[in-house]
């Protein structure tokens, strides 16, 4: 009864959404507060840079948890945090079903060709199997860092090193066998992924 | 669960729709309904765009002065020399793409009762709905301070050759020269503008005429961000910046642009360059539509940003009368959204659903170092209002890190927010 009444309400908005600009609008009230993000992000959470993360394509549970980290306190953050203090679990988690139903934006980074170049190989034997395809797997849950605004990684990648975000202990060990210089040369790889 | 079915069903008809997407004209209500914007800046432009994204069968004409526009945000540094006017200025062809009918026109009339708008060049828009989005205006606060004083003490509110002005003012003065700044009484455009624009010049001063000095007369005791402010005063621009409060003989009340002088509280200060900022109320046209209060702004109902006075005109933007929103690009483009999807559903017979909003406000005050305040708004009791809990500033005790991340975020917020409203 009542989900009858919900999915006529979604039926008209994601028809003209598709129609528009072939783009998959999940529930109104989702777009409308994800709609509030673009002005940082990106329209579609597809970022014009030069350090604010796109948003289009990453997981819900990569999403959520992220949110909830930036909420609590337990990712370091400049403003997402006092942003992320003004939604509910619920609209959290409808964002996360929104963005996660977009499909992944890659941008087009500036970066040093010769470092990503060296990334490569560093990222097949260290990163590739956490972060599949380039990092351009949502179901990695882990983040997208294909097309990635490179700042954006080299400020999650410091966070990580100073103890500021706890990564995975697997995720540790990778990045503890690497110099500077080589997790550099691996962030300009992700970010020329396209 | 819920969240589950929804999106196998999206998924399902994602697939049939893009087949058949001409076949549902029945589901598409709207069609052939008119929407006419007036003002194309920050928040007529959202609007115009996202009724276009929302709803393609809806025409939408948006009736703009100028050809190009110049942001306001950002201008300031302009005035430090850190960006160029090219930076700041917008065409109007990323709205063509979407279909948008733009027209370079002045909007003279709105009529409610008959859903008209009449232009300067003679053409009539018929209306379903209508957005009116025309900024700011300004008061008679300041005795002197008319048409003519704005040429000589520009107040570079509006940003273009006004812009232009200010910035070859304080190229020509020489070292040793005074700045004014005189700042409004609340409520204004960009309730940090007057203090980052002093941090701007400043920096400006401090590079190339280091002997000068920059005063801020306030018509108030206390302003927007003022202890980060104040921080950045004293961390960056000691010996240059100097704030007097309206209290402390700040209020400028009168001025004279033949000798270049402000007088506030008993004094009169005779300066090298005045930046006068006059009180505020919403754009012309909408006093002329009769869509402004007492106090010269436009009361709208927070679910749908239509005027309380006329239905039908929907006011976004420093126009409207929105607090707890403060009058900044990041609102005007967050109230456009809630107008476009207010608008989009009211023309296809449906309820408007319940609006959220943001405001962000990044401030660039020194070398490496920039300053947000943030906030998220819903509806409460049917008032807009804060979410508790949300928001606030960047913590007075923030590392220098984090601090160059800001600087770094508000370019990025600068390029993204100019291509949701525009692109
Ligand atoms: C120095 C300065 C710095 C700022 N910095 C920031 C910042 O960092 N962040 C932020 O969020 N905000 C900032 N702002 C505020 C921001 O610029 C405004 O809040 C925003 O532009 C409001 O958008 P609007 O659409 O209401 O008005 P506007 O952007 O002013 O647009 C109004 C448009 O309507 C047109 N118009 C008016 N009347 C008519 C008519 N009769 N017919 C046709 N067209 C008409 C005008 O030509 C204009 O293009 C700043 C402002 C200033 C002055
Ligand atoms: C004022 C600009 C601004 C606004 C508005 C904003 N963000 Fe952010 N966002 C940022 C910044 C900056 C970061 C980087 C973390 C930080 O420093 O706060 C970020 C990071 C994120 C991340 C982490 C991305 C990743 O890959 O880990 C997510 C998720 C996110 N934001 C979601 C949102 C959502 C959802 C909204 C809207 C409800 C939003 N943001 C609104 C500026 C903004
Ligand atoms: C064992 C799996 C694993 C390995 C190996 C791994 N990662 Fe990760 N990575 C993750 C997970 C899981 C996350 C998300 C965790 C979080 O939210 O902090 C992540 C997050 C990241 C992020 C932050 C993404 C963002 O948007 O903020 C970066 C950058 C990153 N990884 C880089 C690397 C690099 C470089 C390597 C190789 C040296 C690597 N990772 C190896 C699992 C892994």
């Amino acid at each position: 009864m009542n989900y009858r009444i919900r999915y006529l309400g979604y039926l008209a908005p994601a028809i003209i959404a598709l129609t528009a600009g072939g783009q998959v609008f999940a529930d109104p009230g989702a777009e409308m507060m994800a709609n509030t993000c673009a002005g940082c992000h990106g329209t579609h959470g597809k970022s014009a840079g030069p350090a604010s993360p796109n948003l289009a394509g990453l997981s819900e549970s990569y999403f959520t948890e992220t949110m909830l980290g930036f909420r609590e306190g337990t990712r370091p953050a400049t403003i997402m945090d006092r942003i992320a203090k003004g939604y509910t679990n619920e609209q959290i988690e409808s964002m996360a079903t929104y963005f996660a139903a977009l499909p992944v934006y890659k941008a087009n980074v500036p970066h040093d060709v010769a470092k990503a170049k060296a990334g490569a190989e560093i990222y097949e034997s260290g990163c590739a199997k956490c972060h599949d395809e380039g990092g351009s797997l949502p179901g990695d849950d882990a983040g997208i860092l294909a097309g990635q605004w490179l700042p954006w990684l080299q400020y999650s990648m410091a966070d990580y090193k100073a103890g500021h975000r706890e990564m995975t202990k697997k995720m540790k060990k990778a990045v503890e066998k690497l110099s500077d210089t080589e997790l550099e040369a691996v962030l300009h790889y992700f970010a020329s992924q396209q | 669960m819920a969240h589950i079915t929804r999106r196998r069903f999206l998924q399902a008809t994602g697939s049939a729709v893009a087949v058949g997407a001409l076949g549902f004209p029945a589901i598409v209500g709207a069609a052939g309904k008119k929407v006419v914007v007036v003002g194309g800046g920050a928040g007529g432009a959202t609007a115009a765009k996202y009724i276009r994204m929302a709803d393609p069968s809806i025409e939408v004409t948006l009736i703009e002065a100028n050809a190009e526009h110049f942001t306001c945000f950002f201008s300031n540094e302009v005035l430090s020399g850190h960006r160029g006017m090219d930076s700041i200025k917008v065409s109007y062809d990323g709205l063509k793409g979407h279909g948008i009918n733009v027209v370079i026109d002045t909007v003279t009339e709105i009529d409610a009762a008959g859903r008209k708008v009449k232009t300067a060049g003679g053409s009539t828009f018929a209306y379903d709905r209508c957005i009116v989005a025309p900024g700011i205006d300004f008061k008679d606060n300041i005795e002197g301070y008319d048409e003519a004083a704005m040429r000589a003490m520009p107040h570079a509110w509006k940003a273009g050759e006004q812009t232009v002005l200010l910035r070859k003012q304080l190229e020509a003065m020489p070292d040793g020269g005074v700045v004014a700044i005189v700042a409004p009484p609340n409520p204004f455009r960009c309730p940090p503008g007057p203090y980052e624009r002093a941090c701007q010049i400043a920096m400006y001063l401090r590079a190339r005429k280091p002997k000068s000095k920059l005063m801020i007369f306030d018509a108030k005791d206390k302003f927007s961000k003022q202890g980060l402010f104040m921080q950045a005063f004293e961390r960056h621009h000691a010996g240059i910046v100097e704030w007097v409060a309206a209290g402390k003989g700040g209020l400028v009340t009168r001025v004279d642009p033949s000798s270049n002088t402000i007088y506030a509280g008993n004094t009169a200060h005779k300066v090298d360059v005045a930046n006068v900022i006059p009180a505020q109320k919403a754009g012309k046209i909408a006093v002329k539509a009769g869509l402004t209060d007492d106090k010269g702004w436009c009361p709208i109902d927070g679910r749908t940003f239509e005027s309380a006075i006329h239905k039908n005109i929907h006011v976004v933007g420093d126009a409207s009368a929105a607090s707890p929103l403060p009058k900044s690009a990041y609102a005007a483009n967050s109230e456009a959204k809630v107008a476009a999807a207010a608008v989009v559903d009211l023309l296809n017979g449906r309820q408007p659903g319940e609006p959220s909003l943001v405001n962000t406000c990044y401030s660039i005050i020194g070398p490496n170092d920039a300053i947000s305040v943030a906030k998220v708004y819903h509806l409460d009791g049917g008032k807009l209002s804060g979410v508790e809990g949300s928001g606030g500033l960047t913590p007075k005790d923030s590392s220098p890190e984090m601090r160059a991340r800001e600087v770094a975020y508000a370019n990025s917020w600068f390029a993204n927010i100019k291509d949701d409203c525009w692109g």
